[in-house]
This record gives structure tokens, sequence and C-alpha cells, in this order.
């Protein structure tokens, strides 16, 4: 099993969810963070006063998927979320030791 | 009732006029939810239960101070023209007051109406003061500052003092309650200080307010409530006088937020939607002092004046280090000014001139600025007028209340 955690444009989740629902992919928690990466903050300005937002809204996608579906989950990702500009993100996959589904005690790929 | 049958004809229109007087009351006390909530959404959410409690401080406290001493000091009657202190409580017993023999409506409609008034004067402080006040410190300096000060300076216009001998005029308190106001404000953020982390290293870190749909709640609701500010001013339902009042109202309004919004994108590059609410207070504030005194014309011509200059008067104030956060001195301060001094200008009646108005509004505003410096140099000294650093970090609804505006996921256990 790996976890594929990607931080993304707010206005990717859209696609990223269609894309990885088309490959057989069930479940995925999103959260809204902030951050940067490559493509810094930018300035705006609040009556009258300058200031420089460094923490852009972005938002996390994090699933774990079965070691088959790691690749195309990853591709899924990517090829949904690509803009070719700066600021598109990024995407990390871990490997995950195990998980239990609550309801029936599932363990393992199974518990998915 | 025997005295209405010497005048049967009068009594319809003292009925209504009456009926105006406390339909006015009402819009007049929805402006303090106006109040709070604009104070709520340009400030942060950490300070927000703070925020509110205040007002309702504000609001309560400056009513039942004008019952007991401020109506008998603001409306003495005879009196030598700058202070008078009746007496404490303000009610008498006379059943002619509450006929048409006392005016146009009851001695009851009177002081409800002005009552309304009073506590605006210290809410439009508690806005600038936000954040970093100390809460025991700010009742003890806005209940002083409503019970007596408000009520002294007011005298000396509404109350026949001697600035009203001098001809001098200020319709709903463009002077009498902005001016009064905005000034104090600045003598109480002089003593209070910026707030943390707003003047780092020579330069102006922002500190952006948490909700702005509910300062443009606020900002509307001030709004409604200034056609009872100064519709009711009339202090009759003169149709005339009323209607016209309604409209150069209505006109500054839209005038002041055209003027700043255009002035904001032209000067800040930037369609700032907290100076465009700024910008209808100004024009709001500007047109109190000659609502009912002005043509139409002029009045959307205070109102552009005055949408200009409170965009203006927010950058420079916050550049010369004066962190007000809702801009309550340049709303309230500088546009009252304005306003009062418009009157001179642009009035229809000849005998308001410019330099009387320049006299009145300068007294209002220099002396609600040094009262305010004593007393929150005495609050400081007494309670304290600061918290200090950890609470202001914390927030001031923890800090001050124990009490979280937004509870969120706490969980509660016993």
């Amino acid at each position: 099993m790996f976890k594929i955690e990607a931080y993304l444009r707010p206005s990717a989740l859209e696609g990223v969810q269609k894309a990885l629902g088309e490959i057989g992919i069930v479940g995925m928690s999103v959260t809204e963070i902030r951050g940067f990466g490559r493509q810094r903050g930018h300035r705006e300005v609040y009556r009258g006063a300058e200031y420089r937002i460094d923490f852009v809204p972005k938002i996390k996608v994090e699933v774990v998927v079965k070691d088959a579906d790691k690749d195309g989950a990853i591709n899924a990702i990517v090829e949904s979320s690509k803009s070719g500009k700066v600021g598109d993100g990024k995407v990390f996959s871990s490997p995950v030791q195990d998980a239990v589904r609550i309801r029936t005690g599932e363990t393992g790929e199974g518990a998915l | 009732m025997e005295a209405f049958q010497a005048m049967p004809l009068a009594y319809p229109k003292f009925m209504i006029d009456n009926l105006w007087i406390l339909i006015s009351a009402a819009l007049v006390f929805i402006m303090h939810l106006g109040f709070a909530t604009l104070e709520t959404g340009l400030t942060r959410q950490k300070n927000t239960v703070n925020i509110l409690f205040k007002n309702l401080f504000i609001i309560s406290i400056g009513i039942v101070s004008y019952a007991l001493t401020g109506f008998n000091t603001m409306y003495p009657g005879d009196f030598n023209g700058y202070l008078a202190i009746k007496g404490w409580i303000g009610f008498d017993g006379d059943v002619a007051n509450l006929t048409n023999q006392y005016a146009d409506y009851t001695y009851w409609s009177d002081f409800i109406f002005q009552a309304m008034f009073a506590a605006t004067a210290a809410t439009i402080v508690s806005g600038a003061v936000a954040e970093r006040v100390k809460l025991s410190g700010f009742m003890l300096y806005a209940t002083l500052l409503v019970a007596f000060m408000y009520p002294i300076a007011g005298s000396w216009k509404w109350g026949g003092g001697w600035l009203d001998q001098m001809g001098f005029y200020d319709f709903a308190g463009s002077s009498l309650v902005h001016a009064f106001g905005g000034f104090a404000a600045l003598g109480a953020v002089l003593v209070l200080g910026p707030r943390m982390g707003k003047y780092v290293d020579g330069h102006i870190r922002p500190i952006l307010g948490h909700s702005m749909p509910l300062a443009t709640i606020g900002v509307f609701l001030l709004w409604l409530g200034w056609y009872g500010f100064n519709g009711g001013s009339v202090l009759s339902a003169d149709p005339t006088l009323v209607s016209l009042v309604f409209v150069t109202t209505t006109l500054a309004a839209a005038g002041g937020c055209l003027a700043a919004i255009i002035t904001s994108y032209i000067y800040l590059k930037k369609p700032d939607i907290t100076m465009g609410l700024n910008g209808i207070l100004a024009g709001l504030v500007g047109i109190t002092a000659g609502a009912d005194t002005v043509t139409w014309s002029s009045a959307m011509l205070i109102g552009l004046i005055a949408g200009a200059i409170v965009v203006f008067a927010i950058v420079i104030i916050d550049r010369i280090k004066i962190d007000d956060p809702v801009g309550a001195i340049s709303v309230h301060g500088i546009c009252g000014i304005w306003g009062t001094l418009a009157v001179g200008l642009f009035s229809t009646n000849p005998e308001h001139t410019f330099s009387t108005q320049l006299l009145g509004t300068l007294c209002y505003a220099s002396f609600a600025f040094v009262i305010s410096l004593i007393l929150a140099s005495l609050a400081k000294v007494t309670f304290g007028f600061r918290v200090d650093e950890d609470e202001e970090y914390e927030g001031l609804d923890l800090s001050e209340h124990g009490q979280p505006a937004y509870a969120d996921f706490q969980h509660i256990n016993n």
C-alpha cells in the first residue's frame, strides 16, 4: 500500500476527484492548507498598506492505494491537475505499513 | 387630556410627529447593531466576543446614565451656557410634558430619541481601540465619557448654550456626535498605542479584518439607522423637511461610496471594499450637520468630497503610526469636521457662516480630544487601559472573557 499526498491548486480538486474515480480509486481526503513552493507568495494591499502573502491557499489530497494502483493514481492526479504554470504543486508517495477498516476489522489491502 | 381639547386640529399632527420621533429612536438603536457588526468584521476573530461585549455595555450604560444625569445636563434650559448639571434623575412628573404643550412630541419621546444618540459617541471610540484595550479600563472610560462629557459638550449647541447663541449650526451631530466621538477615539488611541505587530521595523503590517460580510451588514444597518438619526432630527414629521433630509442623506451616502471606490481604485490601485464601506459612512457623517439646510446637489457634492477625504485620511493616519482598526478617527473625526464646515459653504441659510462653523467644530474636536486623553490616562492608572502582550496575542475573547466567539471543535467536558 502507498499513501499519495498531493499539494494542489484549489481549482484542481474537481478534476482530480473525477480522474481518480475513473480509474477506480474510492475514497479520498481533502484538507484546505496554505503554503508556498517555488511559486513564492504575492503582494496585496489592505486599506492602503501593502503586504506580502507568503502562504497562498492550496489543497492537500490524500489517498491510500493498493501497490498495483500507485502509478496509475499518481499519473491520474498529475494529468488532471497540470496547467503548465508555476504553482501547480507536487505529489508525494510513501509506503504504508497496514490499514484497518474499523467497522469490520479487515486489515491490509482488503481494508481499502 | 384637557390640554388637547383646546386645539383639536393639532392633535393628529402631534400624534404623527410623536410617532415619527419614536420610530426614529428605534432606527438609531439599530445603528448600535451596525457598529457592533462593522467593528467585528474589520478586526480579527480572536477579539470578536470582546468587541460585541463592549458594544452591548455601551448602549446599556449610555441609556442608563442618560436617564440618571445626561438628559438634564444636555438640555438644562436656562443656564450659563457652558456647564449645567441640573440634577440627577432626569424625569419630572409634569403631565403637561406628555402632551403637545411640551413640543411636537412628548417628554418621553424627547428623552428616548436623545438617549439613543448619547451612546453613539462612546461606540465610535470602541472601534478605534479594538483588539488591545483592557475591558475594565474601557468600561470606566466609556462611562465617564457618555455620562458627563458628551452631555456637557452637547449642551453648548443643542441645549441652547454659548455655541448656539453664536449661530453655530449642527443639525444632527457631525460635530456634537461624530467629531466628538472621532477625536475622543484619537485621544484614546494615543494613550493606548498601536496593536502588536502593526508597525514593525518602520513598516506598516496590515492586520486584516476577519469578516467582510459582517462589516458590510454593519454599514448597511448604519445607513438604515441614519434615516432616524437625520430624519428624526427634524424633531417633527414635517413633510417638506423630512423628505428633503431623506434625499440629502441618501445622496451623500451614495456619493461618499462612489468617491471612496474611485479614490481607492486610482490612489491605491485597488477596489478595496473596506474603503467603499468607510466611504458610505463618510458621506453620512458629512451630511449630518447640514441635512436639512443644503440642496440635493450640494448634498451629493458633500458626500463625494467626504468619500475622497476618508480614503486619504485613513492612509495618512496609518502612515503616522496611529493604529485605528476600523477607521473611526477618519470617518467620524475628520469627516465630522468636514460636514460641519460644509454647512458654512453650502447652506441655503445665509446666517450660517464658515467662521462660526470652524470655531464650533474645532471646539468639539479639541474638547473631546483633551478630555479623552485625561479619561484614558485615568483608566490607565486605575484599572489599566491595555492588556499585556500575552493576552493580546492570545486574543481578548479568551484572555478577558474566557469565551471564544466561534467554538468549532472545542470539546466540552465536565
